[in-house]
């Protein structure tokens, strides 16, 4: 078993691009669940839109890669009007159901055969990366130390991730702080009341659907940035799994979701390394490697489980501020 | 022919039959719709070439029609006294070569090599490096019904109703769950794989009958739920967690135990006993398998003593009472808790029916089978009207007969896509479904 190589692992995905992406999914979730009270449980279709819109505008239009994610960050945009004309009257339950469906809609288009010659279909999409990599302002060469070592075009993902996720965090910052924030935490508190002060609720909230629905689909596109857009990633799961990681985080904090986020992504990692570390060695005789894979997820369950049971406000989150709508 | 679609139903034996039909082919283009009878078209025209032969048994084939596409060409050809065909293509892309069963002599197909293909008779063919590509099917003796579009409707809607009446078992206990706790269980699909999987440990694993291990798996799942319910539920519902943090909760115990699931049983498909039992043909073209016919059965017996016993009985009565008004329930004298464990059992047994059902309707077990309808069965309750028992009922068997009948008209990978649209497009009109009530919208 080796150790070192375990925690090297470990160490290196707390900065991973999965990380990044989950961290903005989370981020967006954050606006949408913990600021706003709006039970989106769609946040996978936001992310393969913005994945898919990126992949999509290189690989089929010949786009540079900027103008994919300003596709990708559009049709989420368009894909939250959609998705919320209909839905945000609904109650929050209702919405989550709502939400899940479309989310399962926009996956299955992805993924049919009919549209195989953008998409590809069960194969997903890959092979964009040549725009993006001749961006790189960081000479060739392996750079850092430790478990952080990695390559140019890998550092130039993860710095690129990880400014767009400090600029989404100011974002959510400044605009939770200012009187639209106000309102939109008034939302979730007490919809009629603010209601009641003449403002426009739906309008407020379909704004928060759009915003945090941006955050979704940039979390998507970094995620795929360094390798490919696989369907297989964005199943109801996804959602559960971001849902995770921002209530274990804190919902209505702004760097709850990126801790969590963190958190979550180092927990798998050494899990998905260790169990099957100890199994070789015989440390667990009652279990072989590929279920030492899958105890992880059992405990991805049994962890979403307590959180919001225990400590429903998270490892950040203030008790007073109510994390669960009623 | 575009009210007409084929559907083959070819002998599960077919033993020496089966004889290479080499469809090799240098083709014909013609910009026309008018299809080009030739054996040899467009050769002229273009370097690249399909070619073929079409031979049942060593004996040529003169006169089938074949359909050669891609990349916006498309050409007939049909093939010569010797069953040869060939067709010149543009540069490039990959195309499409479709056999016209319709040319084939009587009792004459296109043979499945695979075994999962519905339509042998469609290949695609690369145009290699040498500039021409040999196109193989196999050709043999099979059973080709040509089903008009009317039959293959009501079969497809007679698939529908069992469909949904499967979808139905687990669509009630979700309503019945969520009317009297609030609750909006995700975890439910994981109590419809339990049902199936105890179906699989008892018949399988420790070799009992079907007809014991099928019941012995509803008490089992019914166990499951009390049990659900005396653990986990009900403590939650003593300390006053909120509705949406018991739905989330329940998403985690969905994940924990689909996972579990795997775990134990890995990631492939097992089968039930009895899932391959022969096609029963009923009237016109329109056929039910054994199995499927006595799910029907069941279905429908267990709905309408459910029903029976939700109108009728005490406790049933009490129930709706639950359902309408807890707190007046409460202060009616009706023991709400017990309400509560009655309906946890109750859709718990449902749902591992329903489990039981699906895998035979799919076919198979698999660890996350009940994930896979979980959306369907909310569509179905949304669609009727969440909270409601007869609601839920009515949206299944829309639910299920638009599954089935969509893929008439959309690619079947796409058949849930229709009925989660329908789903979101009553919501835009109706948003508190079928039969449900104003209350129910925020």
């Amino acid at each position: 078993m080796d150790i070192l190589q375990i925690l090297s692992n470990t160490g290196s995905s707390l900065i991973a691009p999965a990380t990044i992406g989950y961290a903005l999914a989370a981020l967006g979730l954050a606006m949408h669940f913990g600021f706003t009270g709006l039970l989106n449980m769609g946040m996978a279709a936001f992310m393969a839109i913005g994945a898919y819109g990126y992949a999509i505008s290189i690989l089929t239009f010949g786009f540079p890669w900027w103008g994919g994610m300003l596709v990708g960050v559009g049709g989420s945009l368009v894909f939250a009007l959609i998705l919320g004309i209909p839905t945000l009257r609904l109650r929050g339950d209702y919405l989550a159901i709502v939400t899940i469906a479309a989310a399962e809609v926009v996956r299955l288009l992805f993924l049919t055969t009919t549209f195989d010659k953008y998409t590809g279909s069960a194969d997903g999409l890959s092979g964009y990366h040549e725009s993006f990599r001749a961006f790189n302002p960081i000479p060739d060469g392996t750079y850092g130390f430790g478990p952080w070592e990695y390559n140019a075009n890998g550092w130039w993902v993860r710095i690129f991730g990880i400014t767009i996720l400090a600029l989404a965090a100011f974002i959510l910052w400044a605009v939770m702080r200012s009187p639209w924030g106000r309102v939109i935490k008034g939302i979730r508190e007490d919809e009629d009341a603010v209601r009641a002060l003449g403002k426009n609720v739906f309008s407020y909230k379909l704004q928060s659907l759009m915003l945090g629905g941006v955050f979704g689909a940039m979390g998507g596109i970094i995620y795929a940035l360094p390798a490919s857009v696989n369907p297989g990633v964005y199943v109801t799961s996804l959602t559960f799994f971001v849902y995770t990681a921002l209530l274990l985080g804190g919902a209505a904090t702004i760097f709850g979701p990126i801790i969590g986020s963190v958190i979550f992504w180092g927990v798998q990692t050494l899990l998905s390394n260790l169990l099957p570390a100890m199994v070789n060695v015989g440390l667990l005789p009652f279990m072989t490697t590929t279920q030492s894979q899958t105890v992880r997820f059992i405990l991805v369950g049994v962890a979403l489980m307590l959180l919001v049971i225990y400590r429903p406000q998270g490892i950040l989150g203030n008790k007073k501020e109510l994390t669960f709508v009623k | 022919m575009n009210t007409a679609d084929y559907r083959r139903t070819r002998r599960k034996n077919r033993r020496g039959v089966l004889v290479a039909l080499i469809v090799a082919l240098s083709a014909a283009f013609s910009l026309m719709a008018m299809p080009a009878m030739a054996d040899e078209v467009n050769v002229d025209e273009y370097d690249n070439s399909i070619i073929g032969n079409v031979k049942l048994e060593s004996v040529a084939l003169e006169g089938v029609l074949l359909t050669i596409s891609g990349g916006g060409y498309e050409v007939e050809v049909a093939t010569d006294a010797d069953g040869r065909w060939k067709v010149g293509v543009p540069d490039g892309d990959e195309f499409t070569v479709t056999l016209n069963e319709e040319t084939l002599p009587e009792g004459i197909a296109v043979i499945d090599e695979v075994g999962d293909d519905d339509t042998p008779n469609v290949k695609e063919a690369m145009i290699g490096p040498s500039g021409s590509t040999v196109m193989n099917f196999f050709i043999g003796r099979g059973e080709r019904n040509v089903t008009s579009f009317f039959d293959q409707f009501v079969e497809r809607i007679v698939n529908g109703v069992n469909f949904g009446l499967m979808l139905g078992l687990a669509a009630i206990g979700i309503s019945l769950v969520y009317g009297t706790t609030g609750l909006s269980n995700f975890a439910h699909a994981e109590m419809v794989t339990f049902g199936a999987v105890m179906a699989l440990i008892v018949s399988v694993d420790l070799g009992w009958p079907v007809w014991i291990a099928i019941p012995l798996a509803v008490l089992l799942s019914a166990g499951f739920g009390w049990s659900l319910d005396a653990a986990l539920w009900k403590p939650l519902r003593k300390k006053g967690v909120g509705i949406v943090q018991l739905m989330i909760v329940s998403i985690g115990l969905s994940l924990a135990l689909r996972y579990t699931f795997q775990y134990f049983r890995g990631g492939g498909t097992e089968q039930l006993p009895g899932s391959d039992s022969p096609d029963i043909p009923l009237f016109g073209s329109v056929s039910l398998s054994q199995t499927n016919m006595i799910s029907m059965v069941i279905s429908i017996v267990v709905i309408v003593i459910f029903a029976w016993w939700l109108v009728k009985t005490k406790i049933g009565k009490a129930t709706r009472a639950v359902s309408d008004n807890p707190s007046l329930a409460a202060a009616s004298g009706i023991d709400v808790d017990q309400v509560v464990r009655v309906v946890w059992i109750l859709a718990a047994a449902m749902a591992g029916l329903a489990g039981v059902l699906w895998a035979y309707f799919r076919p198979g077990i698999r660890w996350d089978m009940g994930a896979q309808i979980l959306l369907l069965v909310f569509a179905a309750v949304t669609l009727g009207g969440l909270g409601t028992a007869f609601g839920a009922l009515v949206g299944s068997i829309i639910v299920g007969v638009l599954v089935e009948t969509s893929s008439l008209f959309i690619p079947s990978d796409l058949k849930y896509v229709g009925a989660l649209g329908v789903l979101i497009i009553v919501l835009l009109f109706r948003p508190q479904g079928i039969l449900g009530r104003k209350e129910r919208i925020g």
